[in-house]
């Protein structure tokens, strides 16, 4: 089954066009890369997907269910989560707290059964708390969760943001170059955790990356992107060798020579 | 069509009605108003000359809300103050004396060029200090800590001028060569009010070009831009800001000169309500933006000045003119909904605004 | 900020300067001599005494921090010296009044302005005494900082409680003549300030009170008896504390509460729009004036009237109509930022205010001449009228709105709000729906605030629209950052602060904004989370510090 599906999906600004008639289709339980050189529209596609922008042209499926027109929120409680390329926690917030607003969508008591107090909300909460610190657990941040965000070192917070996208229970989950900043064990590190996010949670992963080396050593898709259009996809291998691929990187002529 | 239609939600629709409400009984008013006739031609021109003159004093002060958002980023509430601080000044030590000597009335031009440049002198002064102590140690701080310094800066000024000055209503003298009214073009025109309109249209000129074509200036510009750049590129980001906000006390303190010509009184709540009017003219032209500025506040006037006649009369309102404000405020509200970055503003981005 | 590495005759002339400058200011603006009026010692002191030599003192006392490794005779060489020049500007001053009238232009130099700086001596004899009583005074203040701690702690601590009492020393007598009769009063005070001798008793009386403390300390056995209490019986204790307030403040500091309570309630509001939700609202005002409105329309018996609804009827209109006008205001602005949505929030408690002002709507609001006869709050056929029950009906409504913000705060809700604060698109990115969360925080201050229109209409019996401009929203605004943005505690010491205080010290009044406007930019400057911080407030405020 598809998790995601787009066709020819178009963005553009005033007189750029960002993303140009991109299709492409991310089946369940894969980890699907978009690479591409750096302006080539990787994360105005993100925001075109997550309801951020409005895109001009073409459609979104998710799980079947058209994503045109629906406001961020909403395409989020549907089961989207992402990360950010440059990380956007709720810096004055403690870590607990910003996994508890990930957990958000998944409040089933209405807000003002607070006041009363009534057994669910108590019982609602309790939950929320317990998995929120089980979340923590998972991403290795265990007893740092009355830390502010702003405080935790830069690998934490990396962690805690995909802490943060992950109470939101998702099914498809977008990282925004997650290993940007990092050391090589780091990365490593980060590439085993995504892994592991995979197959142990069965979430979907939808990837924009830099680093090569990361996108080859974890994706099983990878689409490539270039000047906002789809020049290439297919396996970590064959992408290797397309020769579009290189000229890309590497610059016009490349190829031939 | 179809998904057309579904992007439209909730919020939009709301949003839609309000303009559609507000535009309709603006239209509908004014059709009654031009059926019923109830004015003749001369006090339309009348109201739209006074409108004009208005709005070239609030352009005036608008500048100064313009010049330091565009480079800081924050609403300088005290910049009334600034405004008010000048003329009352110069109007309790230069005018009222010179009034009762007669000198101004035997040397009017040398007056009041030496009222305005203590206007203007006491004026930058003002700004300069608020700058230095209200301000700039809050340059780094979140954006809602120097709003509120501003907000405390505008009242600390309003009362110390009223502690210096007295509370109340202080009269400025008439001057004899501004009496009456000359022709232009054939069109009788208070002098008062083809003073002030003169005189803010050379004076935005004037500031146009130096902001525009000035080493000065174009550091103002580079420091609005990016300051940390500009820093990088040698321009001395703390003195483009002082030179910024004494540009926009000098506007404010010519301002308040033209201001006590027209109306001919001055207090130390003078400053307050033009002030927010200020803002809400550079808000509506486009804030950071100096032609915007000036738009906005001949917009401004314009609509206070002609709105309650035109608009608000025919929808049978009695004493419309009480609700001038409430036309300007609407104005902005519209405006704002229509075009959130303003008439002539660029879009500013999520992080500047 | 201190900076010790050079600090040299030019600062200390500056510095001096300085001081001389503040004092001149507060002088010619008429501040010290109406605070003259108030008498703290009799026949010795007054607090315009006070004010008139407290910049130097500050001014001489920080200077003698910043060089206290110098030696004791720099130190009270500077203090003398800074002295010294302070008295230069008043000096100045004094000697142009002497030869020429500049009362024409500054009103306030008047010849009790001049009585005051020349000690009610002539030209020369007055100078000359002001200038070494400020010498004096500045040798005396950094002087203090040469003692050792446990002498200059007694000194200080003396000092303050005895000003205090001596500047509440009116009202003190009020309350002490209705518990002890007027003989015992006569016996303390003088002319509404203290008796001399009193105030050196006082004056003994702290400073041992204090060296008993520090001797405690050393010993490390201070008492805290309430420390150990169980957390219910403190609230009791608190509650019934509270209860019986009225009875111990009397009518006048009931009503001086009352204020505050109203305060309160609003700055608890506004709380929630700006310190939870992040909103600047200039325009709260204009919620206040709803509620206070659809009270008085609903319940007067003047011409205005036509349903003549009891106060408890009324009320859920009043709170209704409030909730309602801060949703139809959320909606236009849900999509402006920061301080467009300041300007157009300000615009609508404008639009608010003209309207009730204006002729078009006189005969639904009575115009200018506002709303009358609204009858009091009544409860089983007995009228609330005197501020001790009204106090009841306020407390309640504090309460309530405490235990809301309390509880919200602290549920999914609140989090809803904190993060919109920090970041809006990632808000939403988490599915909150920004649209609902914030008109759920302007409908919740809004409430609040109308709550508190609605008691204000009945408590005074008739509202004018004068009473809800701009200067009430940014009183509410400078109440809960003074106390904290964000702080439940913050907002009841904001108001008593803010509210409170300039009650008791009625002289204040003319200056109240010239206050509130100093005490906004201090605060800023020195203590931008507020007297009593909230624990995220304090972060994110300091935040920037912490980049650095």
């Amino acid at each position: 089954m598809l998790v995601l599906s787009t066709n020819d999906v178009t963005k553009s600004f005033g007189g750029l066009t960002a993303v140009n008639q991109f299709s492409f289709d991310v089946p369940e339980g894969k980890i699907y890369s978009v690479i591409g050189p750096n302006g080539a529209g990787k994360t105005t596609f993100f925001n075109c997907i997550t309801g951020f922008y409005e895109f001009d042209g073409g459609k979104i499926e998710f799980m079947g269910e058209m994503l045109n027109g629906k406001s961020t929120d909403q395409i989020t409680r549907l089961g989207v989560s992402r990360t950010y390329q440059n990380i956007r926690l709720f810096s004055n917030m403690t870590a607990v707290e910003n996994i508890l607003v990930g957990h958000h969508p998944h409040f089933k008591t209405y807000w003002f059964e607070a006041l009363i107090p009534t057994k669910r909300i108590l019982q609602e909460e309790a939950e929320a708390l317990e998995e929120a610190l089980h979340l923590l657990n998972f991403v290795g941040l265990k007893g740092l969760g009355d830390q502010l965000a702003c405080n935790l070192p830069y690998g934490a917070q990396r962690r805690l943001e995909i802490a943060r996208a992950l109470a939101n229970r998702p099914k498809l989950l977008l990282l925004d170059e997650p290993t940007a900043g990092m050391n090589p064990n780091e990365t490593v590190e980060m590439i085993e955790f995504i892994q592991r996010l995979r197959d142990e949670l069965g979430i979907t992963i939808l990837l924009i990356e830099h680093d090569m080396k990361v996108v080859m050593s974890i994706s099983e898709n990878i689409g490539v992107m270039d000047f906002g259009t789809k020049i290439a996809e297919g396996t970590p291998k064959e992408i290797q060798r397309n020769p579009q691929v290189i000229e890309a990187y590497l610059g016009r002529g490349a190829a031939d020579g | 069509m179809q998904r057309r239609l579904k992007d439209i939600n909730f919020l939009d629709v709301v949003l839609w009605i309000l303009r559609a409400v507000i535009i309709g009984a603006v239209i509908w008013g004014s059709i009654a108003t031009i059926i019923e006739n109830p004015y003749p031609i001369n006090t339309w021109v009348e109201t739209i000359i006074a409108g004009v003159a208005q709005g070239s004093l609030y352009a005036l002060i608008a500048i100064g809300y313009t010049l330091v958002y565009g480079v800081l980023f924050m609403i300088n509430f005290a910049h009334g103050e600034f405004f008010m601080a000048g003329i009352l000044t110069a109007t309790i030590f230069l005018a009222q004396p010179w009034g009762k000597s007669g000198f101004l009335n035997q040397h009017p031009l040398i007056g009041l060029a030496i009222i305005t440049i203590l206007s203007i002198t006491i004026s930058v002064g003002i700004a300069l200090l608020t700058e230095r102590v209200a301000y700039r140690p809050l340059r780094k701080a979140p954006r809602l800590v120097p709003l509120i310094t501003a907000i405390g800066a505008s009242f600390f000024w309003q009362y110390f001028f009223r502690g210096l000055f007295g509370s109340d209503v202080k009269g400025f003298p008439q001057l004899e060569i501004l009496t009456g009214k000359i022709s232009v073009f054939g069109i009788l025109v208070l002098k008062t009010h083809a003073v002030v309109i003169v005189s803010a249209v050379l004076m935005l000129i004037g500031l146009y070009i130096f902001v525009m074509k000035t080493k000065v200036g174009k550091s103002i510009r580079a420091v609005a831009e990016d300051k940390d750049v500009a820093a990088l590129m040698g321009i001395d980001v703390d003195r483009a800001i002082t030179i910024t906000f004494a540009t926009g006390a000098a506007m404010a303190g010519i301002a308040g000169v033209l201001y006590a010509l027209v109306f001919r009184q001055v207090h130390f709540f003078m400053g307050f309500i033009p002030g927010i009017k200020a803002f809400t003219a550079a808000v509506l032209g486009g804030i950071g933006s100096i032609p915007g500025a000036a738009l906005g506040g001949l917009l401004l006037g314009m609509f206070e000045s002609v709105g309650p006649g035109l608009f608000l009369e025919g929808l049978g309102i009695p004493a419309p003119h009480q609700l001038k404000d409430v036309i300007a405020f609407t104005l902005l509200v519209l405006i704002l909904i229509l075009r959130p970055q303003g008439i002539l503003g660029e879009r500013i981005s999520k992080e500047k605004a | 900020m201190i900076d010790n590495k050079t600090y040299s005759l030019k600062d200390i002339i500056k510095t001096g300067l300085l001081s001389g400058l503040i004092a001149l200011s507060l002088s010619v603006i008429g501040f010290i001599t109406l605070l003259n009026k108030r008498e703290l010692v009799a026949g010795i002191l007054s607090l315009g005494h006070v004010f008139l030599f407290s910049p130097l003192i500050a001014f001489a006392y920080l200077s003698a921090v910043r060089i206290k490794d110098e030696g004791k005779y720099k130190i009270l060489g500077s203090g003398f010296l800074i002295g010294i020049l302070t008295s230069i500007p008043l000096l100045i001053l004094a000697l142009i009044e002497h030869f020429y009238d500049i009362r024409q232009f500054l009103v306030n130099v008047s010849p009790d302005l001049m009585e005051i700086l020349l000690f009610n001596q002539g030209i020369v004899a007055g100078s000359i005494i002001l200038m070494l009583g400020m010498g004096l005074v500045g040798l005396l203040a950094a002087g203090l900082q040469t003692l050792p701690e446990n002498i200059r702690g007694p000194i200080t601590y003396a000092l303050t409680w005895t000003l205090l009492i001596g500047t509440f020393s009116e009202i003190l007598s009020g309350r002490l003549r209705s518990f002890f009769g007027p003989q015992f009063v006569k016996i303390i005070f003088v002319r509404k300030a203290l008796n001399p001798l009193v105030a050196g008793i006082l004056l003994l009386f702290f400073a041992g009170l204090e060296i008993n403390t520090q001797k405690r300390k050393k010993r490390d056995d201070v008492k805290r008896p309430w420390k150990n209490l169980d957390p219910r019986i403190k609230n009791g204790l608190g509650m019934l504390l509270l209860l019986l307030l009225p009875l111990v403040l009397g009518t006048y500091l009931t009503e001086v509460v009352n204020n505050v309570g109203l305060y309160v309630l609003m700055g608890l509001g506004l709380n929630i729009v700006v310190g939870f939700a992040g909103l600047l609202d200039l325009g709260y005002v204009a919620f206040f004036a709803i509620g206070a409105y659809v009270m008085g329309i609903l319940t007067t018996q003047g011409h205005l009237g036509f349903v003549s609804m009891s106060f408890w009827t009324a009320l859920p209109f009043s709170v209704g109509a409030a909730t309602l006008a801060g949703i139809m205001l959320g909606i236009p602005v849900l999509r402006m930022r920061g301080d467009y949505l300041a300007i157009v929030t300000l615009g609508f408690g404008e639009i608010i205010r003209i309207l009730a002002l204006s002729d078009m709507l006189k005969n639904q609001f009575g115009g200018a001449q506002g709303i009358l006869q609204i009858p009091k709050p009544n409860i089983a056929g007995f009228d609330l009228v005197k501020p001790e029950f009204l106090f009841y009906v306020i407390l309640l409504g504090v309460l309530l709105a405490l235990f809301v913000s309390w509880r919200l705060r602290d549920s999914r809700l609140g989090r809803q709000w904190m993060a919109m604060r920090e970041d809006e698109d990632v808000a939403e990115a988490m599915g909150i729906n920004l649209v609902s969360t914030k008109l759920l925080a302007f409908a919740t201050g809004a409430a609040f605030s109308g709550l508190a229109g609605a008691i204000f209409a009945s408590k005074l019996t008739s509202i004018f629209p004068h009473s809800f401009n701009l200067i009430v929203s940014i009183n509410v605004l400078c109440l809960i950052i003074v106390g904290g943005l964000g702080s439940l505690p913050g907002v009841v010491v904001g108001a008593l602060i803010l509210v409170g205080l300039p009650e008791l010290l009625r002289e204040f009044a003319e200056y109240r904004m010239l206050m509130y406007g100093a005490l906004l930019i201090v605060m800023m400057l020195l203590m931008p989370e507020g007297f009593i911080p909230s624990e995220v407030s304090k972060r994110e405020l300091h935040a920037h510090e912490i980049q650095d």
